[in-house]
């Protein structure tokens, strides 16, 4: 690492030692190539670091899949979000166009002025001619440059695109509601200097390039267009045209040397982590390289907040992923991190709205973990130890989970079910329950959810069951992402809706008219969105709600957030609740205990399990 | 003579029609259902003295035998509302109109739907009884197991629906701990080899004989008290019922196996008490009426002409309903004089 900051200084100093002898150098010129100089070294030493610090499997899965096809996918996705911004258009056209503008505008700012460059500099050129190309332009002769006005006017136009879009910035400043957004983020103050820097840069160019047409006659349409109303007005002359040129210079050196410290690093590192990504890194429960990249990745756009039931119907605006991740960048300055990273309801809300995919529970999930490595809980599992193995040979084992024992309609369905079509079952937690783990590791108890988990899978694995199949969501994404099982984990509506797909299952019509809850742990958590609906449709007339599917509202009763008192739970819940009432169903349906109880409560209207609901309408045989 | 209306024949109800009819009142009586006292005459017997619930029926019925009072049954009001010449307007579910000056609203509680703790397993396990359901067994002296078997251990869980925050009532119901230790009681007398359980959070002894009732239970009777809730209950293959609980003395988790298990609920608002709460826009909390205020000025509300009597206000015993019937009946009485 020294090795390497002593050689790019050296080559660096040289380098604009270099630039002050060019013939084509100007003083101002300076804070651009200072600011350039800058930008590359911080970035490259922070990538360096963060690429350094990549765990084993993260690294093996780098090394493995390195050579590989991959890189197409992620060039496009690249081009698709980095630049296109094709997320955040989805969530709002206006929003997308603004991000477009900037990003993609700028772009081919920079690539269309560096072949106008190479074009109108056939025998070569210092790199800061791309960026002041129509200051040096009036020293060369342009005949051997045929398309040159075409270029001109279309630098023009593209300095025009982005400037709509930074006029789109600043109304979303004022009012940010036609772009889609009831909130935005609260920014830093680094945050803040580096985007007036950024927002100073393109006014700057577009007032120096005018003062230059003003003098010299040069440039496309608008800016020899404005060069007469300056000229008309006194101001095309040479000082003030140096000016200009230096505080647009300027502009870019600040703006690019406080980028590694601002948001604005994501401009750079979403791409690093689009092709990591795509190489098949994942994140893991301890803070890596990647995470790193991530929490730079973030743009701090603020879309996670609007969705957010805290934010919502609590009001609670500082805890959102965009904040959460911001806390455990301050983390690394040995601020704590720890109010925001519990007070959150891990329903994967902000994971399903953020335009950069970040994996934002897990990340809140690796602080939790930090914070409670110091509690040691050891004695507390001396009664695994009497949990009996069992034969279960030929059957499949059922696993109804602790929640499901506060709801005993839908276990007792389910064996209803099992014995209907004559499926041999082991009800595993029937008498001794064991945890799937899952509510600890949410918590961020790790090694306490580790000891549960090596429990089950050795039951499980020694049982020989055919497959497993869980009533509660929470076991489902535990057994589904957290165990490494021999045997395939169905949720009971996957397994209810194979039985019925192969016909081993027959189900009659009711006259019920009913709205379907999505759990979060189950829709968003594991993406089962399908197959719940395909039963209800079967045995009931399903309604659409106005939120469902990755949009669906948690039920404010999940075990993931520990700080909320009964009362605030409740209005997260009403919220839910009313989504699901508005369409006037005569039952609400879901297929998670814990959403159950949260609905049970709260209205006339019965809840119910989807196993409780297809349990009545079977049709024997 | 000002007309008055009574809405609600229970205890609460009878008793002040009866001493308004007696002070010369024309009093009209509205039920929704088509007898009197329905409540009561759910029960056997009655804490502390053992006194056949069908007496007091009785009794209650006898005051009824007034010329002053017109009963009407089968009348569910459920719209009341104050007209400009101030008299009131009752509208009931049929859409009949009643007027009269004076309103006394007894419309009482309605016990706690167990269903609604499914991890209690009412409704899904046959040997999970409701407190009525014991009353009734009790009463019939057929106390039986889900398989029709005479049970050798009952368990009784306190605080269903009440002191519970998860279903959203945070008040004590006042009668479940005494009922229990008196169902406890009659238990042991009929099957003395009977285990009789009571999973309590703390024992609430309140009334005058409550006290010496809970120690003649543990010292006569052998009724064990446990402190701890029950956490979930699940079915056995022999049709009995599995219970988790924590001894909360003891510091320890317990499973035990039981015939029946007795869930104690409690007392909420009836559907008439909140409709017409709703309708006046003087709903309490829980639903309960509100009085205006719970020290001197108890059976008024903040609306002119409108009383309030009974368990429509809060969980209270049949003698408490009936005394604070009685006090509604002379508030209204003098207000009419004054």
């Amino acid at each position: 690492m020294t090795f390497f900051v002593v050689i790019y200084w050296i080559v660096a100093v040289g380098f604009l030692v270099w630039s002050v002898f060019n013939p084509y150098f100007s003083v101002y010129v300076m804070p651009f190539l200072v600011g350039v100089v800058l930008l590359l070294f911080f970035s490259i030493v922070k990538y360096w670091r963060w690429m350094s610090s990549f765990d084993k499997l993260q690294r093996a899965i780098i090394r493995k899949n390195i050579w590989s096809w991959r890189f197409l996918p992620a060039i496009w996705e690249a081009i698709r979000e980095s630049l296109l911004h094709w997320r955040i258009t989805k969530k709002n056209i206006l929003l997308g166009y603004m991000h477009r503008s900037l990003a993609f505008g700028w772009f081919l700012l920079i690539v269309v002025g560096a072949v106008q460059a190479k074009m109108a500099f056939p025998d070569g050129h210092p790199i800061w001619m791309a960026i002041f190309f129509n200051y040096f332009e009036p020293e060369v002769d342009l005949s051997a440059f045929a398309q040159a006005e075409f270029f001109a006017n279309l630098m023009d136009v593209l300095l025009l695109y982005v400037l709509t879009g930074l006029m789109l910035a600043m109304f979303k400043k004022v009012w940010s509601r036609p772009l889609g957004m009831k909130r935005t983020t609260r920014h830093t103050l680094m945050d803040r200097v580096a985007k007036l820097s950024l927002w100073c840069i393109f006014p700057l160019r577009l007032l120096s390039e005018s003062v230059t047409a003003g003098i010299n006659g040069n440039g496309g349409f608008l800016v020899t267009w404005l060069g007469g109303v300056f000229d008309s007005i006194g101001l095309a002359n040479p000082a003030f045209e140096y000016t200009c040129w230096l505080l647009y210079s300027v502009a870019l050196g600040v703006f690019f040397s406080l980028m590694p410290f601002s948001r604005y690093m994501h401009i750079f590192t979403e791409v690093f982590l689009i092709y990591f990504r795509q190489l098949g890194v994942r994140d893991s429960d301890k803070k890596t390289g990647y995470t790193m990249f991530e929490l730079s990745a973030c743009s701090r756009c603020g879309i996670c907040i609007d969705g957010c039931p805290m934010n919502r119907q609590l009001g609670i605006v500082n805890m959102q992923g965009v904040y959460m991740l911001q806390s455990v960048r301050n983390l690394e300055l040995q601020r704590n991190a720890e109010p925001i990273a519990e007070n959150c309801l891990m329903c994967d809300r902000c994971v399903a709205d953020c335009p950069v995919n970040l994996d934002l529970s897990l990340i809140r999930r690796q602080v939790r973990i930090k914070n409670k490595a110091a509690i040691d809980t050891k004695d507390g599992y001396g009664y695994l130890r009497d949990v009996q193995p069992f034969n279960a040979i030929g059957r499949v084992a059922y696993f109804g989970g602790c929640m499901s024992h506060l709801t005993p309609d839908i276990t007792s369905s389910m064996e209803t079910i099992f014995n209907a079509v004559g499926q041999k079952y082991w009800y595993m937690d029937r008498d001794e329950t064991i945890c799937c783990g899952r509510p600890l590791l949410q918590q961020g108890f790790e090694h306490q959810a580790f000891e549960l988990r090596r429990k089950n899978t050795e039951l499980i694995a020694n049982s020989k069951a055919t497959m497993l199949i869980t009533s509660c969501p929470i076991c489902y994404q535990s057994f589904k992402k957290e165990y490494r099982l021999p045997i395939p984990v169905l949720h009971h509506t996957e397994y209810i809706d194979m039985l019925i797909k192969s016909g081993r299952l027959k189900l009659r019509k009711d006259d019920r008219r009913v709205t379907y809850h999505d759990p979060c742990e189950l829709g968003r958590g594991c993406g089962i969105y399908d197959e719940p609906r395909d039963i209800l449709r079967a045995t009931t007339t399903l309604l659409k709600t106005a939120e469902e599917r990755e949009k669906s509202l948690c039920c404010g009763f999940n075990l993931g957030n520990p700080l909320l008192d009964l009362d605030q739970q409740t209005l997260i819940r009403n919220a839910a609740r009313d989504n699901l009432m508005a369409p006037h169903p005569d039952t609400i349906a879901t297929a998670c205990p814990m959403c159950k109880k949260a609905f049970a409560h709260a209205d006339n209207v019965p809840v119910k399990d989807i196993a409780e609901i297809v349990a009545e309408n079977i049709v024997k045989n | 003579m000002k007309s008055i209306s009574i809405i609600g024949a229970g205890p609460a109800g009878i008793e002040a029609a009866s001493v308004l009819a007696r002070q010369g009142f024309a009093v009209t009586l509205f039920e929704k259902s088509s007898s009197v006292m329905k409540n009561v005459a759910d029960k056997a017997f009655l804490f502390p003295d053992f006194t056949a619930a069908a007496d007091i029926v009785e009794d209650m019925n006898k005051k009824l035998l007034n010329s002053n009072i017109t009963q009407r049954l089968d009348t569910d009001i459920v719209n009341l509302a104050r007209e400009d010449n101030n008299v009131w307007k009752l509208t009931d579910a049929k859409g009949n109109s009643y007027y009269s000056d004076l309103v006394l609203v007894a419309t009482g509680y309605t016990p706690f739907d167990a269903h609604r703790k499914e991890e209690l397993g009412y409704g899904i396990y046959g040997g999970v009884v409701t407190s009525l359901e014991m009353e009734k067994m009790i009463r019939y002296d057929q106390i039986v197991n889900s398989m029709g078997e005479r049970p050798r251990r009952v368990a009784f869980l306190q605080c269903v629906g009440s002191r519970d925050e998860k279903s959203g009532n945070h008040y004590c119901s006042k009668v479940c701990c005494v009922t229990a230790v008196k169902q406890a009681i009659e238990l042991k007398r009929r099957l003395p080899d009977v285990e009789a359980y009571i999973f309590y959070m703390d024992l609430r002894m309140w009334g005058q004989h409550f006290e010496e009732l809970y120690r003649q239970s543990q010292q006569e009777y052998g009724v064990r008290y446990i402190r701890g809730r029950i956490s979930e209950a699940s079915g056995t293959f022999d049709g009995r019922v599995q219970i988790k609980a924590e001894d909360t003395l003891m510091g320890l988790p317990l499973k035990m196996t039981t015939d029946l298990l007795v869930l104690m609920v409690g007392m909420e608002a009836s559907e008439g008490t909140r409709c017409l709460g709703k309708a006046c826009g003087i709903a309490g909390e829980y639903g309960f009426f509100q009085s205006v205020d719970p020290h001197l000025n108890d059976c008024r509300t903040s609306l002119d002409g409108l009383y309030v009597c009974g368990t429509c206000k809060r969980p209270m015993s049949i003698n408490d309903a009936v005394n604070d019937a009685r006090a509604a009946a002379v508030v209204l009485a003098l207000s009419v004089r004054d």
